[in-house]
């Protein structure tokens, strides 16, 4: 390699190094005399078609992948870890960040770990378990959205990722309206939600379901018959239940082996099991049967989305228990959202006792019995898994979060191996893997 | 700390575990004793909480019977390995019911041949592992890592806790990758993080974290890191600074 890679220089901010790369040259002739095609290809962390940082180390044969392997920790922000230094409250803002695009999935698998270990999951009141599994449905729309967008445009469907943007971009604004925010919302907090739904959100939820109907359709026109997009989905991203079993796959991926393994029907959360809705599945095993039950799933998350809207009841979205629940609500100042003046009145004018409350549970946040437990939701991915540990302070002593997008990526080399290079990229995209949940 | 040594009731110096102190919180197993508050330990202490002695517990093991399916689970999991000539005591150290969960603690030596139990008997059929959480219990001498992983049965729709701890000085517990292979790069951000050597794993490198990297940081005696900022004029310390009150 050349001999001086890394050269001196003077600047009024100190030395500064050029570093070279190694001596392309070499690196060719070196190629050019081995006398097959294999060589390694790296593909990303900065391919546009990887799904953020996902880095491929892929070797070739001419067109075919011999062997296939991921490389990730690129994301890796040490959320686990920060968590262990905030109170239980604190830790939604913070796992709402990991997959960021299922925000509403991790909260509530994380929020209901901390109701299992504080023994409250029955005093969770029923507006706020509609709620989120509204939100959890519009995520999953939202979710499927991105996927089958982004699916798409690596194929060179643009049209997709515009009409997947597009409709995505109704339920943000739903989002926005609700929690503030298109994204991190934190908004599902232990013992229920940070506040309740404004008004309009009901309408502009209607109107999104009424416009959604219309446009689902046009991804089966767009997609679903179109053969150029079957031609390269089908019998692509192969893995049977076998492997999946194996591989610890879970999701999409494994409805498509035909298993109608839901935790939503199985092990049902948030009331789930008295909502009407389907779990559609394929036998195909492959990236198209992927696709289809995706679309199918949205088309359930609406009639899900429909029935939370009907049971809509008023009521309170935070437990009674005022050693857990936020003491303030909300409310639109001259000068932004912040603690609602009829709050700041109260703890700052008539009630010490108050304020003593309010500044405990803020700084201090609440106590958490010691123990484990562990709550699964059925994230658009897969199971979402929250493994919490306390030690009976008012600071998770542990949280784990087994994220669905990191096991099924394990999967991408049984997907891959053998097959195309270009198929690698179906193969990933029908994975559907998120490299913030995947590195967390 | 002056009246921590007081003459009325129990001495929290002497006997942390006295059931009539007010730190004390109900039955199970001792893994700390917590002394003071606020995460201070040097400086004076005006406010008498430095003197608050607190032990720390997990619940401990359940008696039968467990309950619901547990018991089932539990029967099927002690015949099967007796049958392969495994005393069940020698290989499950303990099973803890609490919070509608069941966990089986394992002794290391035996987790493989147990998890291969559960996978394939019929009764059992622990198909899907969904990976392996660690926790690190610093002040549980000899047991200090322990590896957690769950077990999903979908054909009689179950779910269990397998546990297995090993100790600092000797951080090895065998890898259940032969059994489940999904564990590989659970096992392998475990390492990362917790520097539990999962032995016969295939591949057992770092995952996060850079290959070059030292230490394993979601240890306890790793520091979070951060610096102090600050704001509004107010020096505001790094988050593993912060008053704590755990």
């Amino acid at each position: 390699m050349s001999t001086s890679q890394a050269s001196p220089r003077e600047t009024t901010e100190g030395t500064v190094y050029t570093v070279t790369g190694g001596d392309w040259d070499e690196v060719v002739q070196s190629a050019a005399k081995a006398d097959d095609e294999r060589i390694i290809v790296n593909m990303g962390p900065q391919h546009p078609s990887t799904h953020g940082v996902l880095r491929l180390i892929l070797e070739i044969d001419g067109e075919t992948v011999t062997e296939a392997r991921c490389g990730i920790g690129y994301l890796h922000t040490g959320i686990e870890k920060n968590l262990e230094y905030r109170t239980w409250t604190q830790g939604t803002t913070f796992v709402t960040r990991m997959d960021y695009l299922t925000s509403f999935f991790n909260e509530t698998a994380y929020c209901l770990a901390v109701e299992k270990l504080l023994g409250v999951e029955d005093q969770i009141t029923e507006r706020a378990k509609i709620i989120r599994v509204l939100l959890m449905e519009l995520n999953r729309m939202s979710s499927h959205l991105v996927c089958i967008a982004t699916g798409g445009m690596e194929l060179g469907a643009t049209t997709i990722m515009i009409y997947g943007f597009r409709d995505r971009e109704m339920i943000l604004d739903i989002y926005e309206l609700i929690t503030g925010l298109r994204m991190n919302h934190a908004y599902i907090r232990p013992g229920g939600l940070a506040q309740d739904l404004p008004p309009g959100a009901v309408d502009q939820i209607r109107e999104f379901v009424k416009k959604m109907k219309k446009n689902l359709p046009e991804y089966d026109k767009l997609a679903t018959g179109n053969p150029i997009f079957k031609a390269r989905m089908q019998d692509v991203g192969y893995l049977d239940l076998a492997g999946c079993m194996a591989l610890g796959a879970t999701g999409p991926i494994l409805r498509s082996t035909g298993l109608p393994h839901d935790l939503r029907k199985s092990q049902p959360y948030c009331d789930y099991e008295t909502y009407d809705f389907d779990i559609p599945t394929a036998d195909t095993c492959d990236s198209y049967g992927r696709f289809l039950i995706r679309l199918e799933e949205m088309r359930q998350s609406l009639r899900i989305v429909e029935q939370c809207l009907d049971r809509l009841q008023p009521g309170p979205v935070m437990v009674a228990d005022k050693k857990i629940a936020w003491p303030a609500q909300l409310a639109l100042g001259p000068d932004g959202l912040g603690n609602s003046l009829d709050h700041i009145k109260q703890i700052m004018g008539t009630s010490m006792e108050a304020l003593i409350h309010h500044f405990k549970l803020v700084t201090e946040g609440f106590r958490v019995p010691p123990g484990q437990a562990y709550a699964a939701v059925e994230s658009p991915k897969g199971e979402l898994g929250v493994h919490a540990v306390s030690d009976g302070g008012t600071r998770p002593y542990r949280v784990h979060f087994r994220d669905p997008s990191f096991t099924n990526l394990q999967a991408m080399a049984a997907m891959c191996e053998g097959g195309q290079v270009a198929d690698v990229i179906v193969a990933v995209a029908s994975i559907d893997p998120v490299m913030g949940g995947v590195d967390r | 700390m002056s009246d921590a040594n007081g003459t009325n009731g129990a001495d929290p110096e002497q006997d942390p575990g006295a059931s009539n102190l007010p730190g004390q919180r109900g039955e199970g197993e001792e893994i700390r004793v917590q002394r003071g508050m606020f995460g201070a330990n040097n400086g004076g202490d005006t406010s008498g909480y430095g003197g608050l002695v607190r032990s720390v517990r997990l619940p401990g093991a359940t008696n039968r019977p467990y309950g619901g399916w547990f018991d089932e689970v539990a029967d099927e999991l002690e015949g099967a390995l007796e049958e392969q000539g495994l005393l069940p005591d020698n290989a499950i150290e303990k099973t803890i019911v609490d919070r509608g969960e069941l966990t089986f603690h394992i002794e290391r030596e035996h987790l493989l041949r147990v998890a291969r139990t559960l996978r394939d008997d019929p009764a059992l059929r622990f198909e899907l592992c969904t990976g392996v959480s660690a926790v690190h219990y610093l002040h549980d001498k000899g047991r200090e890592l322990h590896a957690v992983y769950h077990l999903r049965s979908i054909t009689h729709n179950r779910l269990i806790r397998l546990e297995v701890s090993a100790p600092d000085s000797d951080p090895h517990i065998p890898s259940l990758v032969p059994v489940y292979p999904t564990n590989d790069w659970h096992e392998r951000e475990t390492y990362d993080f917790f520097g539990i050597v999962f032995d016969g794993h295939p591949a057992l490198t770092r995952i996060m974290m850079p290959d070059d990297w030292q230490g394993h940081p979601q240890r306890k005696d790793y520091p979070l890191g951060g610096i102090a900022v600050e704001y509004k004029g107010a020096q505001i310390p790094a988050p593993d600074q912060r008053r704590s009150y755990s």
